[in-house]
């Protein structure tokens, strides 16, 4: 599978402010195709305000998130109308958060959550629309005789799982993750992640995943970048940013967390 | 004999921020060429630096100043200075690295994990795994054990498993750490005969072997990273 | 409809013609006039407290208040029928405070107030249908957020409501929402056409009188000007069907109109009877004949539970 050099995302610049405090600041980088993106960094380092800012949430203070589009090329997304950005969202664009429950309808069943995108882009054949939420729920390893189950009668795995599954049911081309498997047990964390890897491979997706975590960083990403206070300090290749990085927060957040 | 890969005065240290910013200087001056077909031991004593050595081959490490260039695609790449895609690209393609860590995700099997390498190449599926089912059966480890993950594996199976992901895809260039360490000797010998036939297709190999008899065996010439050492002619 | 004339001579003289001050008519005629404009659009206005609690049609009452004038004959039907508590109250609110006629008589009224039913026989361009609605929004099912489904319904996001459908087939095996069922109107708004069955869906497309909608408690207005095109929500493999009755009217035989079913003693003896009395009373006078009709008036038989006998 070769990869294309043309950006599919490209941050320029990018600062948010809330008021006098930084959110975080002058962030650039490119995306392209089937790359994965990590980044790493504590607890209010402005790794999730960053994340919310290129996904679309949240307009930054400064800077342009261009994203590449299927029809009309590259655009930048704050200056698509509301109507093209909330369809880019739920088609092309995928978000997985850390609560499977802020990412689901927890009131219907599994497979109205999967099918809901596809409803939401004009799908009208229920035969079809069940048979794409049972091939799904079968990918994500879901048994299918859970199909008309209700989200709240799932593990929490399995939500997260679901979860995955409603948003790649449109076969978007990015996918943004913030910290996927936050709040899981280690053995359930494992099988997430082998499937994430899986399907970020098989699908070519292309995907910025936020997390705490340096091994689930390590194990996902190809490229890293790290943040501190709002800004991205150390930024390249996940096993040499790992392995040897050179800043001095970095340094402390390996030595610090880092087992193996 | 065409070469594959030089280092040119090269010099690595590494900055300590954590403690003191204490900057400990390893290698200075490196010169190093690596030609299709040979197979160069990486020598010195312990701690010398020759596992830093081969991570900085492999772009794991940084360097301070110097180049290393890799032939890629038939062009020859800085790793030094390359994009971190065009190093993804390199290693994908180009360079192999035995590693003394196995570092997978849990619960993927064996199998997939030997075959990974060749199926991200583009080889068919059915065709990947057979051959990593052959690399593994060469390299004794049980059928039984090839569905399961090698993370429950003994250290020495773990390593056969390394080294049979390592060998799967026919690599133009590959790093060797330790490959033979922990093995016995029947394990050993195969390896062995892995190497003679990674050397027979061409391929330019640079290896840190922790035992003579199998440097003597399989190395067409030897590097020894200690001449670099920074201090070293003090 | 134009006229805002008070009449108080012939009205109790205590209240305002209509009950409403003028003003608030007229803020509600605005109302009404953008809610034409935008078909199926849920317009906000300022609902007034009105004599009676919420949930009794104050929404209805309201609207009908700003469009009836001295000259307009009104009916009143709950559940289809005239003679329930809330139609009769209704119906008596108005001919005391604006003193209007009164009818049960669909073709004799140039207003009909509904909650929960069309009349069956078909209305004319002279007639407004006024409906009672206890929820406007359709969205809010799956969306309790207001902005959202207001951007929802500007954005025209509509996959929503076929969750809705897709979950009643997977439970049920086919779509089993029966009243309330959303519709999509003028090919741009979904609309929820209060709870009418869903048997009277397919008399909202194309109708030829104005079709006035209020909710009381959440101060929403919405309409369907005549000959708006209304079409019910559906999948391809499983399209819109209206429910159907083994059984004929026991009283008078009719086998096209919307069936209430009557449990007549404790011995499981039942027997189906139109919704709209006026419907049946009209079908009866013209000689048609249940199989549980015994000549006695209609009604009789519904409360003494003797018909059958």
């Amino acid at each position: 599978m070769t990869r294309s050099h043309e950006p599919l995302l490209r941050v320029s610049d990018l600062t948010m402010m809330y008021g006098d405090r930084v959110g975080c600041r002058n962030v650039s980088f490119e995306l392209r195709p089937g790359e994965v993106l990590g980044i790493v960094g504590e607890s209010g380092s402005g790794k999730s305000t960053l994340l919310r800012s290129i996904s679309a949430q949240q307009e930054p203070t400064k800077g342009t998130v261009e994203y590449h589009t299927r029809i009309d090329g590259i655009r930048d997304i704050y200056q698509m109308s509301e109507a093209q950005r909330r369809l880019l969202m739920r088609t092309d664009w995928a978000f997985v958060h850390q609560n499977a429950r802020d990412g689901l309808r927890m009131n219907v069943s599994a497979g109205a959550n999967i099918g809901e995108r596809l409803m939401a882009v004009g799908d009208r054949h229920y035969g079809n629309i069940r048979n794409a939420a049972e091939n799904w729920l079968d990918k994500v390893e879901i048994a299918t005789e859970r199909l008309d189950d209700l989200p709240s009668t799932f593990s929490g795995g399995m939500q997260q799982r679901l979860q995955i599954a409603r948003n790649l049911v449109t076969s978007p081309r990015l996918v943004f993750m913030d910290e996927p498997t936050g709040g899981l047990d280690v053995s359930v964390q494992a099988r997430l992640l082998d499937l994430l890897r899986g399907l970020v491979h098989d699908l070519n997706l292309a995907v910025i995943i936020v997390t705490h975590d340096l091994a689930v960083a390590r194990l996902l990403s190809h490229r890293l970048m790290v943040m501190q206070r709002g800004e991205v300090i150390e930024s390249g290749l996940t096993d040499q940013v790992l392995d040897d990085p050179q800043h001095a927060y970095t340094q402390l957040l390996v030595s610090s967390i880092l087992q193996n | 004999m065409s070469e594959m890969l030089h280092a040119k005065n090269v010099a690595k240290g590494f900055t300590l921020h954590t403690q003191g910013s204490v900057t400990i200087p390893v290698f200075e001056g490196v010169e190093f060429r690596l030609n299709a077909g040979e197979c160069i031991a990486l020598t010195g004593e312990s701690g010398s630096g020759k596992s830093t050595f081969m991570r900085m081959l492999y772009a794991n490490y940084t360097c301070s100043s110097g180049s290393i260039s890799v032939l890629h695609d038939g062009d020859w790449l800085d790793i030094t200075t390359a994009s971190p895609h065009a190093i993804l690209d390199m290693r994908k393609r180009t360079m192999g690295y035995v590693s003394q860590f196995l570092r997978v995700i849990p619960r993927v099997p064996t199998l997939e994990i030997v075959a990974e390498p060749l199926i991200a190449l583009g080889t068919a599926r059915e065709t990947a795994m057979e051959k990593a089912r052959d690399l593994l059966t060469r390299l004794r480890i049980p059928e039984r054990l090839w569905q399961l993950s090698p993370l429950t594996f003994s250290g020495g199976e773990q390593q056969r498993v390394n080294i049979a992901r390592g060998f799967i895809a026919d690599y133009p260039i590959m790093l060797l750490d330790e490959p033979t360490a922990s093995l016995d000797t029947q394990n050993r010998a195969t390896v062995l005969a892995l190497i003679e036939e990674a050397k027979a297709r061409g391929a330019a190999i640079a290896g840190i072997f922790h035992d003579h008899e199998t440097r003597d065996a399989v190395c067409t010439g030897s590097f020894d990273v200690t001449s670099f050492k920074v201090g070293a002619n003090d | 409809m134009e006229q805002t004339v008070n009449n108080p001579l012939e009205a109790s003289s205590a209240y305002n013609f209509a009950y409403l001050d003028e003003q608030t008519k007229r803020m509600i005629r605005r109302a009404l006039l953008k809610a034409v404009a935008i078909p199926g659009y849920q317009v906000p206005f300022a609902g007034r407290e009105m004599p009676m609690p919420y949930g009794w049609g104050t929404g209805g009452v309201q609207v009908t208040a700003a469009v009836i004038g001295p000259d307009d004959t009104l009916k009143v039907i709950d559940q289809g029928a005239d003679d329930t508590t809330n139609a009769v109250s209704i119906r008596q609110f108005f001919a005391k405070t604006a003193n209007v006629a009164t009818t049960e008589k669909t073709a004799e009224a140039s207003i009909i107030q509904t909650r929960h039913r069309i009349p069956e026989k078909e209305l004319r361009e002279d007639q407004i249908l006024v409906y009672q609605v206890p929820i406007p929004e359709p969205l809010r099912f799956l969306e309790p957020r207001e902005t959202e489904t207001r951007k929802m319904h500007a954005l025209e996001e509509y996959g929503l409501m076929h969750v809705k459908l897709y979950e009643d087939i997977s439970r049920h095996g086919h779509i089993a929402t029966t009243y309330a069922y959303p519709v999509m109107v003028d090919d741009r708004y979904v609309m929820d056409p209060s709870p009418t069955p869903k048997f009277d869906n397919p008399k909202m497309d194309m109708m030829a009188a104005l079709q006035l909608f209020g909710a009381g408690r959440e101060k929403r207005i919405y309409a369907l000007p005549p000959y708006t095109k209304v079409k019910s929500l559906d999948f391809e493999d499983h399209p819109f069907e209206v429910q159907s009755w083994k059984d004929e009217c026991g009283m008078c035989g009719a086998t096209d109109s919307y069936l209430d079913e009557v449990i007549l003693d404790d011995k499981g003896n039942r027997m189906f009877v139109c919704s709209d009395t006026d419907y049946c009373s009209e079908r009866q006078d013209a000689g048609h004949r249940g199989p549980q009709h015994h000549d006695q008036p209609l009604g009789t038989s519904h409360s003494n539970g003797k018909a059958a006998e």
